[in-house]
């Protein structure tokens, strides 16, 4: 049996496609489905192992990004059930994935899923806040995974180079909470300067003056993660924004050129992790 | 009434007020210490407080880094000098608004009806030693605009004094439904003219003659009296003027010329210059790709179709959207792009899936520092706005931006022109039937879905085809929601792949007006209740909602026994969608409001009635001054100052906000080289991920040109679009060898007004003299290349008029400026080829031959002089040239390829050096020249159809040998070294760091950077 990702979008996501290639060139099944269709409770997420909340601008992030769309799930019941107990049923419980990216993590985040301390899902404890620089912008920026996190995608994976498209996406939380996400390694990925390999602090190499530069969460059973670069943006090596020079670089290595993108890791990684689960 | 009120908190940083405050700065020149800002969210009805608190903290405030306050103002117990309160004018779309509603719908669990509603408006906290007056400069030019937003002002002490109560834009309009009758017997010419000037209607005498006989006609009469109508209706008038407008009917590129050549002699009579020139070009190409034509259905839909593969189309249409950026640079600009997605969505049976959009725009010196003409906006502030416009409204749809450019002349400052282009994918067959073709049946249903109706853009379609005066209407500005279309667009292709769509068509320009006169043509007929149409708020009477240009609405035709579940599925959607329409084969456009007969029209005599125009268009070569400054001492000194030209220098803080690849298919973005800041020639996209097929998507513009002959400006254009393309790996068709290759072309022509009048447009036969030419330079180089074009769109009369101090009458009036937008289908995208030098000890060639070709050029306009040698295109030349460089990019022997257009190959070389992070040594004696003997004409020559190319050492001989036919020279190498040396003719070595060149091609249009003050 294959591992069964479920696509939600409509309402203005809109990262479906590749969102489902990346699970799809990663092994999996995907279907894409409307939001709308679950919550009326046509699509039962229990039919799938892996949710992606993907990247767009869901009610065109009026109320501040991924905000009206965490409302409509926080107050609309699915078959008479909150979205928030269905989640922790799915991960808690079932062993299931839940991402979100990009939008999708800011949904999570609003919804106060991430970071999701004690496995609290509903108050909200962090946000991603509009961009220091003020604007949208689609840039790439180098990653660096957090070793010590125990989030299931993101295992073995130490640097990544993924464009960023957004507008709000600092992260901000209390000093409080701050510290509980670096303690427990709940941050995923930090923004860092490709020469120094340090931690990113100015723009533009930390692109949204984001806290301690941090990318990414995941909560604490490591299967509800979210980032705000895009893994679903680099599945071909032709997505890489030098491919042309690299291609120059390995034919004079004689070496071959690689068929995929970095950010394919990213799923590969969490459809392993089912097909262990499913065993 | 509650107000509910939502601000940062105070020690959390605020980048929106920020923004303001440098943009104060940078903009008005006007220091202020600190804005900050609050979102006010107004309820004009009653709610329980515990539920209004509820809302504040929970629904709308995020609790991390917002505080609340409702009913209280949040302001009063923060620190400022002035406030500004921002909302939008009675009527305009309010989307957060909106979704605002939609939140507290999700809490309360029920829908609240439509008189209940939720308006959003904005604080602007400043603190800072301004005056009152400073007050209104900056709400106006930078906080909002005017035209479509009211401001509240305060001082601090006021504030707490007075308050500012619930302000709100509601509408108030008469409900009371008037159908105006007009006794045509009685109208003289003058009062005919009047009635048209009054209406905004843009008819002219002998149309409006025309219309008088038509609706006079005793037996016509005797029709109309027994249904009721014996008198012409407003509405009716209003369909006529919109049918007939410019912008729908194209009545001078579908005109009768007359023209003469006075070089020559020659005298010629063209019966359309459409037919002729652009309609004949394609007909005669599809002829001669025989079975391998990919031309599917061109110039009688939204968008042309082509055949991409064996179950796929491809759909691309350009657009402008110039009179309305004009006015709201915003609103126009994010309607110009989320408009021109519904074109291809509206082509065919059931649309086309947009795939990614383009957009070029010509706006007037954003550092300007003169005084401007009245009623315009600083081009700094249309450049802002239609930026932003532009890309909200493709960020939001999540199409990628992939081409597009700007350029500056002053002579748009009068109108800029806004060009949004997408293209987009349709299945070729649904359920076995061909989804290119519309199918309507008499007894069909039209229905109307997306946004409601309001006042907007009424009048949209007759002022695009006037030029703009002081008394232009505001109701002529529409603002574009993305997300309502996106959501709207999601349900349309839905159920377009259910099959339940018949035929559809969007709603743009002349509103259901054009759409519904349009798409009846091909039942013959259609009876529509105009009262069936939803309408955003009351007072429209049923005229204002025939033609109303209201966004992100699409027709579509269903049969009947479908409409259950199209009704259900809109539901479920949420997508408003009404049943307004019957198609019939009665020869009449019908309309009615409920049971009242509105209009009753001769489908034939609203469509083939209009006699031509005829146009008088003489050509006579324009004589400038010759340049006669001598050659500068430092060539590269030159190079660095032309790096910074406006029409040369980076583009990358425009592209950079753009998202340029959602859909994850973007295989060449318009940004590459090592720091990922080189100027991309074209973009490539995959349509599909499984496949290596891909398409190359660019275009060429070079609008001086025109200033010396269209002709080549046309010709020059064309060959720019094209060699942007091969140089990143596109493919010419190669009739010869049996290689056809998909090429999909827009031509989008924007026209100064062009009809001669002795004293309002003496100069208006040489001005459409120079539309003629630019058309025989397309029929030419189309043929001559085998690249057809698949779409396009004229828009005229691109003049705006008004009285300066002295009394006299001026007129600013853009070059006649065409854009072609091309893309191009390639086989595997592996083999492309971006423009930046990859290696150190790479071979440097020109491709191409450089002729003393400078004028209306770059360097030229540097040194302030036009010039007489235009760049011309040799078309024979050009093919064989990018038929080698295609064979040489598929054996993998280009590393890199920059074609040479706006500053010559000065600039392509140095682009190509900074991009790749490399220096170059070039030797300008080894360039294959004729007629030149300066450096300076060398470098910055504009002659067509050349390239910047590297290779490898190793591949010379063989890259040489392919090249073996077309001039080409090896001129030098790549080296690691960060200098750009030249060996100059006279043997002299000139150096200049090549940092020094990048910073200087960088610095001007960094928005991240302060500007200096522009005015």
């Amino acid at each position: 049996m294959k591992v069964k990702a479920l696509i939600p979008t409509g309402l203005g996501f809109n990262c479906e496609y590749e969102s489902a290639k990346a699970f799809e060139m990663a092994g999996a099944e995907s279907t894409i489905v409307d939001i709308r269709d679950i919550i009326d409770g046509d699509v039962n997420i229990f039919d799938y192992d892996v949710i992606m909340l993907i990247g767009g601008f869901s009610y065109g992030d009026d109320l501040g990004s991924g905000k009206a769309i965490a409302n409509l799930l926080r107050f609309k019941k699915i078959n008479g059930e909150r979205f928030i107990d269905l989640i922790k049923k799915f991960v808690v419980d079932e062993k299931k994935v839940v991402l979100g990216i990009c939008n999708g993590f800011q949904v999570l985040i609003k919804l106060g899923i991430l970071p999701g301390f004690d496995e609290n899902y509903e108050d909200q404890n962090s946000s991603l806040a509009l961009n220091d620089s003020g604007r949208y912008e689609d840039r790439w920026v180098n990653l660096k995974f957090n070793s010590e996190s125990n989030c299931i995608a993101t295992k073995g994976i130490d640097e990544m180079y993924i464009p960023v498209r957004h507008g709000e996406g600092k992260i901000i939380a209390n000093d409080d909470v701050m510290e509980k996400i670096m303690d427990n390694n709940q941050y995923i990925a930090q923004y860092i300067n490709p020469e120094t390999k340090k931690i990113a602090v100015k723009y533009p190499i930390n692109p949204n003056g984001s806290t301690n530069a941090i990318a990414g969460l995941s909560d604490e059973t490591g299967r509800i993660f979210g980032l705000m670069p895009h893994p679903e943006a680099n599945l071909l090596f032709e997505n890489h924004p030098h491919w042309t020079r690299l291609k120059r670089d390995y034919e004079d290595k004689g070496m071959k050129i690689p068929e995929h993108g970095d950010g394919l890791k990213i799923f590969k990684n969490i459809v392993e992790y089912l097909e262990g689960v499913k065993k | 009434m509650h107000r509910i009120e939502i601000g940062l908190k105070e020690n959390i940083k605020d980048p929106r007020g920020d923004g303001i405050k440098s943009r104060i700065k940078d903009e008005l020149g006007i220091l202020v210490d600190s804005v900050r800002t609050i979102n006010i969210f107004t309820l004009n009805f009653e709610l329980p407080k515990e539920q209004v608190h509820f809302i504040a903290k929970e629904l709308f405030r995020d609790k991390v880094i917002e505080c609340y306050s409702f009913d209280k103002s949040l302001a009063k117990s923060r620190e400022f000098d002035f406030l500004i309160e921002k909302g939008f004018k009675p009527g305009v779309t309010d989307n957060i608004g909106k979704t605002a509603k939609k939140n507290i719908e999700f809490y309360l669990d029920e829908k609240l009806d439509d008189e209940k509603k939720v308006f959003y408006s904005v604080q602007y906290l400043i603190k800072g030693n301004i005056s009152k007056e400073q007050l209104k400069i900056i709400s106006k030019s930078v906080i909002g605009n005017e035209l479509i937003e009211n401001f509240i002002f305060f001082d601090k002490d006021e504030f707490m004094e007075k308050g500012i109560g619930y302000p709100m834009p509601i509408v108030k309009g008469d409900s009371q439904i008037k159908v105006d009758t007009f006794d045509l017997s009685k109208y003289t010419d003058e009062e005919l003219l009047k009635l048209s000037r009054d209406r905004c209607l843009a008819l002219d005498l002998k149309e409006l003659a025309l219309i008088r006989d038509h609706f006079l006609d005793v037996e016509r009469l005797e029709v109309r009296e027994k249904i009721g109508l014996s008198k012409m209706t407003d509405v009716e008038l209003e369909v006529f003027a919109q049918t007939w407008s410019e912008h729908c009917k194209h009545k001078e590129f579908d005109g009768i010329v007359h023209y003469s050549d006075l070089e020559t002699g020659e005298e010629e009579t063209i019966n359309s210059i459409f037919k002729t020139y652009i309609k004949n070009s394609t007909m005669e190409i599809k002829k001669k790709l025989g079975n391998d034509d990919f031309l599917i259905k061109m110039f009688n839909d939204n968008a042309g179709i082509v055949k991409y593969d064996e179950d796929t189309n491809f759909v691309f249409k350009v657009e402008t959207h110039n009179s309305p950026s004009a006015l709201d640079p915003y609103g126009g600009a994010i309607t110009g792009i989320v408009g021109v997605n519904r074109d291809p969505a509206g082509t065919g049976r059931s649309g086309a899936v947009p795939l990614f959009n383009t957009n070029v725009f010509c706006f007037g010196d954003p550092f300007y520092k003169a005084k401007l003409p009245p009623n315009t906006l600083h081009p700094m502030v249309i450049f802002k706005g239609v930026h932003t416009g532009v890309r909200d409204g493709g960020n939001q749809s999540g199409i990628p931006t992939l081409n597009g450019s700007l350029y500056f002349d002053n002579r748009y400052m009068g109108k800029p022109l806004v060009y949004c282009g997408t293209g987009a994918l349709m299945p070729s067959q649904i359920n076995g039937e061909e989804v290119s073709k519309k199918i309507i049946k008499p007894g069909y249903l039209a229905l109307m879905s997306g946004g409601r109706v309001g006042k907007d853009g009424i009048h949209g379609v007759t002022m695009s085809s006037e030029e703009r005066h002081s008394g232009t209407p505001v109701t002529a500005v529409q603002i574009g929601d993305a997300i309502t279309q996106k959501v709207m667009l999601d349900y349309i292709f839905e159920m377009g792949q259910k099959n339940w769509i018949k035929a559809i068509t969007d709603n743009g320009g002349g509103g259901l007006s054009s759409s519904m006169g349009e798409i009846a043509r091909i039942s013959g007929g259609v009876d529509v209740d105009l009262k069936k149409v939803p309408l955003k708020y009351h007072g429209l009477q049923p005229w204002e909602i025939f033609i109303s240009e209201s966004q992100e609405r699409m027709t579509f035709v269903i049969d009947p026994v479908d409409l259950d579940k199209v009704m259900e599925l809109a539901k479920k959607r949420d997508v408003e969608v009404s049943v307004i329409g019957k198609f019939t084969d009665s020869g009449y456009l019908n309309l009615l409001y409920g049971s009242q007969k509105v209009a009753q029209i001769e489908m034939e005599f609203l469509h083939e009635g209009l006699p031509k125009k005829e146009i008088i268009a003489e050509w006579k070569k324009p004589k400038h001054v010759e340049p006669d400054f001598d050659e500068p001492e430092l060539v590269l000194l030159e190079l660095k100052k032309l790096l910074s030209a406006l029409n040369i220098c980076s583009k990358e803080y425009i592209v950079r906000p753009y998202d340029h690849e959602v859909k994850g298919r973007t295989i060449i973005k318009p940004l590459s080289g090592v720091k990922n800041d080189g100027p991309s020639d074209a973009s490539v996209m995959a349509p599909k991920l499984d496949s290596r097929e891909a398409l190359v998507i660019g275009h060429g513009l070079c609008p001086r040109y025109s200033d010396i002959d269209a002709y080549h400006m046309s010709a020059c254009a064309f060959d720019e679009m094209v060699r942007n393309i091969i140089a990143t790996g596109g493919k010419i068709t190669d009739l010869e060898n049996d290689e056809v290759v998909m090429w999909s072309i827009n031509d989008n022509f924007c026209t100064p007004d062009s009809i001669y009048d002795e004293i309002k447009n003496p100069d208006g036969k040489l001005k459409f003299a120079n539309i003629v030419r630019a058309n025989k330079a397309l029929y030419d180089y189309t043929t001559a290349y085998n690249i057809p074009c698949t779409s396009g769109k004229d828009s005229m009369k691109n003049d705006y008029k008004y009285i300066d101090e002295n009394g006299e009458s001026v007129r600013i009036a853009v070059p006649l400026t065409l854009l072609y937008s091309g893309a191009c289908k390639i086989k595997d995208y592996r083999k492309c080829v971006t423009i930046d030098f990859k290696k150190s000890g790479d071979l440097v060639y020109i491709l191409g031959e450089t002729k003393k070709e400078l004028g209306a050029g770059e360097y030229f306009n540097l040194h302030g002089f036009i010039g007489n040698d235009v760049p011309k295109v040799d078309a024979d030349s050009a093919i064989k040239m990018y038929k080698s460089v295609g064979r040489a990019m598929d054996d993998s022997f280009i590393e890199s390829c920059h074609d040479c257009s706006d500053g010559g190959l000065g600039i392509a070389l140095a682009e190509s050096a900074f991009s790749g992070g490399l220096g170059a040594d070039i030797d300008l004696s080894k360039i294959s020249k004729k007629g030149i003997d300066r450096n300076d004409h060398l470098l910055f020559s504009e002659s067509q159809s050349r390239f910047v190319v590297s290779i490898k050492p190793e591949n010379k001989v063989k890259f040489e040998e392919m090249m073996e036919g077309n001039v080409f020279s090896e001129v030098g190498k790549v080296i690691d070294e960060p200098m750009f040396i030249v060996k100059k003719l006279n043997q002299e070595i000139e150096k200049i760091g090549l940092q020094i060149l990048k910073e200087s091609w960088q610095k001007l249009l960094r928005f991240d950077l302060p500007l200096e003050n522009i005015r």
